[in-house]
């Protein structure tokens, strides 16, 4: 065998590992011999880091010398929702520092729930000369004065992405810096942004992009400006509107309604804002070649809801507020055939009262109707077991599931049992579930459930919910592929962890908040692991100080071969192998 | 957040070091207590004197006991009607750390009966600290859909009542920015207000932090929590012995009123619509809420110049251009 790997020239074997995209096929390929380390090591140039933590940018450049395209991931999950501390972590900044020597060549980046400031973004700009292509999703730290730098100095820039990052508004005119000459943008996406966008700047720079595909707009900019633009860019793919009101004027709507139709290509819309109903029928003409629909901000009725999505034959991905109501999920599914995709937004989540008529029974209906349902995010404010077996029977092929019932602790409705049993059909029937997100009255029945058949379950988020370390230790024993598990509000404690030690090390990250896990367990967790950073995240002061089986606040646990990390803000508490806590 | 039952015996066993060996398979739902009443209770008594000594979980004892009569007891019987008088009952179960209910039973009634008493409930074990009036984080929406949806009209909205608010907002486009987290629940019932995060600097720390106001009814409560969430920092430690005036101050003496009367060195001030720089302090606290922005602890001898409203603030600050 290895005779034959090494009768082929170097060249060859490049050519052909060429074709093996995948990171996982790659690492198969590595491990093969050491001449086959040796060419796919100098020729991948796509590196995926699940955990900036995991690993150190100079273990990552120096096993990769030559990539061209890198994607980190920093804040946990539960960062969505405020759970995590301001400042706990997730700074590109090395990383930017060290690929600025050590990849000239650089042309993508992409992040997730970083923190990247402008002079991170400025760093970027001037060192890579063939930098194309920026994804800021979920990040914070800069300002729209790094956004000028990337206009003004990426000369080849593809995309800029901003995908709801936090940025602070200085002013639009960071958009002017763009060259005039500059032509090669495909993707714009700055929908998060709240201030004025200088709007000539924006359409000069639609008009002299013949690339542009997709082109996701901010709420300011007003209605009657969208028909220039569409006009200027008739070959968008995807489009995110500003706000969609307007006073009710036939010639703006004729005028939009015309653009629209110029737009043969036009396959997703999204935006939204504020919708005046009467300006909905502009995009009928499009409707029927739409595939994606995103109208989780549009606050219009089920009637407008369903007139609109009633012609969407083709559509695969619907995200929508709960006004759709279980009669407009009737109507969508009995017209989109094709829904792969289903998300419902709540537009009251803290009101005491369910404000509309959305119930289990409209989710029902969908995987009745939707043959080709994949993915749900649903919430609500009542479900049953029986509905649930119904969806687990209906669509086995489901392979995200996540289901938030509103108020937590909610039994079944009508028989006030708890729902461990309905989730327990969905594991069981939806063999390949990858996804899990479990809500209502719970107890440790379902977790064993899920430890017995969701063998491909890869992220499990869990709250209020369990009765004891049971059930914690039946996900930890029983899922075999979990990569993420987080947690909160569920009385598991020390045990299941400490007995399960060793699989946290199979797993990305797992994060416990508002559980029962004390710091004698984390600390002697971190003791005996140490690929493994433990760390504990409480703002009440050092855990030293209160008693060791005080339960703590909250628990991040990740592997990674880079040890403990340098930037841990005063509230993070990790234990090295030395047993003495150190603070950063 | 209460220890469960058969949490609560490894944990006071100081089973640590011997369960990193011991095999789960011996663990059963005979081992766990939870499932019985009477065990739960004695139980109760252990974890009551653990978490007893757990100070700033503020309702420790009583989250303890009242987090656990949802979870432990009533699941040894069927749940009926009963248990769920929820509908129209008042949202205003303040299920304190005061509730001395000792059987699972009554707390069960009490909670898992009333909607948002459970949510009370975690939400007071959580976030006893804040005296939050709410779960954080819960639902969980991301703050960006949630600013989204609050700045724009509920239903039922006509035509022109959407174009009414289109023409406000234009002509103030500081409404909807992103800086903060405003998740205000405009609702004219003035029902639970939702979280409220801000930002807030300290000159001379470079990691900001975030502050959920609406879950402080005074300013008080949100400078001692403003202190104690810089305190952790050792920087922060530092800047305040380097910058204050008193040598002999630590870091724990400092009351909320140094920091709003600015005797420890800094004071804190706050931005607000319309991107003026304000003293923390002059107006009633709803006021205060509706229109600020974000905060910053400064230091004492830049904030020269700095008052309440009509003055312009000095060159130190970064005004917004509107």
């Amino acid at each position: 065998m290895q005779r034959m790997a090494c009768s082929f020239p170097d060249e060859v074997l490049e050519h052909v590992f060429s074709f093996v995209q995948c990171d996982n096929d790659r690492n198969a390929i590595s491990t093969v011999c050491k001449s086959w380390y040796k060419i796919e090591r100098w020729s991948r140039r796509r590196v995926f880091v699940g955990n900036c933590y995991a690993i150190s940018p100079d273990m990552v450049i120096r096993r990769f010398p030559d990539v061209r395209s890198i994607e980190l991931k920093g804040k946990p999950h539960f960062a969505d929702f405020n759970l995590v501390p301001d400042g706990w972590g997730g700074y590109v900044a090395p990383w930017i520092s060290a690929m600025a020597a050590a990849y000239p060549w650089l042309e993508e980046i992409r992040l997730k729930r970083m923190v990247i400031t402008d002079e991170n973004l400025e760093l970027i700009s001037k060192s890579f000369k063939n930098f194309k292509v920026l994804v800021l999703s979920s990040c914070e730290g800069f300002s729209t004065d790094g956004l000028a730098a990337i206009a003004a100095n990426c000369r080849n820039l593809r995309e800029l992405d901003l995908r709801e990052s936090e940025v602070e508004d200085l002013s639009g005119h960071w958009l002017k810096h763009f060259p005039d000459d500059y032509t090669s943008l495909v993707s714009l996406n700055i929908a998060c942004l709240g201030c004025e966008v200088s709007f000539s700047a924006l359409e000069r720079l639609v008009g002299r992009c013949p690339n542009l595909r997709t082109l996701r707009l901010n709420r300011a900019v007003p209605l009657d400006k969208l028909a220039n633009l569409l006009r200027r860019a008739p070959q968008l793919v995807e489009l995110g509107t500003g706000a969609y009101s307007s006073e009710l004027r036939p010639d703006v709507f004729s005028n939009l309604s015309g653009a629209f139709s110029g737009c043969k290509e036009l396959k997703s819309l999204s935006g939204f804002w504020d919708v005046v109903p009467g300006y909905l029928p502009a995009v009928y003409p499009i409707c029927c070649r739409l595939t994606t629909l995103n109208l989780s901000y549009a606050t219009i009725q089920s009637p407008d809801l369903i007139k609109l999505v009633g012609q969407c034959q083709n559509l695969q991905r619907l995200w929508v507020l709960d006004y759709i109501e279980d009669a407009g999920l009737d109507a969508v599914a009995a017209s989109c055939k094709d829904l792969r995709e289903l998300r419902v937004f709540p537009s009251d989540p803290y009101g005491p009262e369910p404000n509309v008529p959305l119930t289990e029974q409209g989710l029902v209906s969908i995987s009745e109707g939707c043959s080709k349902l994949q993915s749900v995010l649903y919430f609500c404010r009542q479900m049953s077991n029986a509905a649930l077996m119904t969806i687990a029977r209906n669509r086995p092929n489901m392979t995200r599931f996540r289901l938030c019932i509103i108020e937590p602790g909610t039994p079944d409705y009508l028989t006030l049992q708890p729902l461990d049993v309905g989730f327990g059909a969905i594991v069981e029937h939806c063999k390949d579930l990858q996804r899990l997100s479990l809500s209502g009255l719970l107890t440790d029945l379902v977790f064993e459930y899920i430890g017995t058949y969701a063998k491909k379950l890869e992220m499990l988020s869990v709250a209020f919910a369990g009765e004891s370390d049971l059930g914690l230790h039946h996900v930890l024993s029983g899922c075999e592929k979990l990569r993420k598990l987080e947690i909160r509000d569920c009385p598991f404690g020390d045990k299941a962890l400490l007995a399960n030690a060793a699989k946290l090390e199979t797993m990305r990250s797992l994060w416990m908040s508002s559980c029962s896990v004390t710091f004698g367990a984390c600390k002697l967790l971190g003791q005996k692991m140490p690929r493994l950073n433990v760390e504990v995240i409480d703002e009440r002061g050092t855990p030293d100080s209160r008693p060791e089986s005080c339960p703590i606040d909250k628990l991040y646990i990740y592997r990674t071969v880079a040890g403990s990390r340098f930037d841990m803000p005063g509230f993070v508490w990790t234990i090295d192998e030395d047993s003495a806590m150190r603070l950063s | 957040m209460g220890v469960v039952g058969g949490g609560a015996g490894a944990v006071s066993g100081g089973g640590g070091s011997s369960t990193s060996d011991a095999s789960m398979s011996t663990v059963s739902k005979e081992d766990n207590p939870v499932l019985s009443s009477e065990d739960s209770s004695s139980c109760l008594d252990e974890s009551e004197l653990e978490l007893g000594l757990g100070l700033s979980l503020g309702v420790g004892v009583g989250a303890c006991k009242a987090q656990q009569g949802p979870r432990g007891g009533q699941y040894a019987r069927i749940l009926t009607a009963k248990d769920f008088p929820y509908v129209g009952s008042s949202t205003s179960a303040s299920v304190s750390s005061s509730s001395s209910s000792s059987s699972s039973s009554s707390s069960s009634s009490l909670s898992r009966a009333n909607v948002t008493a459970g949510t009370k409930r975690s939400a007071d074990s959580v976030a006893a600290a804040n005296g939050a009036s709410q779960v954080v984080g819960w639902p969980p929406i991301r703050a960006y859909r949630m600013n989204s949806l609050v700045n724009q009209a509920k239903l039922p909205a006509t035509e022109v009542f959407n174009s009414l608010i289109v023409k406000s907002r234009n002509s103030n486009p500081a409404v909807g920015k992103g800086t903060s987290n405003a998740c205000v629940n405009a609702n004219e019932k003035g029902q639970l207000r939702s979280s409220l995060f801000v930002k807030v600097n300290m000159d001379g720390i470079p990691i900001g932090r975030k502050v959920d106001l609406s879950s402080h009814r005074c300013y008080e409560t949100l400078a001692q929590k403003l202190e104690d969430m810089f305190a952790t920092s050792s920087t922060i430690m530092n800047s305040i012995r380097s910058g204050g005036e008193e040598h002999d101050m630590m870091v724990d003496a400092i009351t909320p009123s140094k920091l709003l009367d600015g005797s420890s060195g800094f004071v804190l001030t706050y931005e607000d619509k319309e991107g003026d720089w304000m003293l923390v302090g002059d107006v009633p606290w709803g006021m205060f809420i509706n229109s600020v922005r974000r905060l910053r602890i400064m230091r004492a001898s830049e904030a020269n110049g700095l008052a309440p409203r009509l003055e312009e603030s000095n060159g130190g600050q970064r005004n917004k251009p509107i």
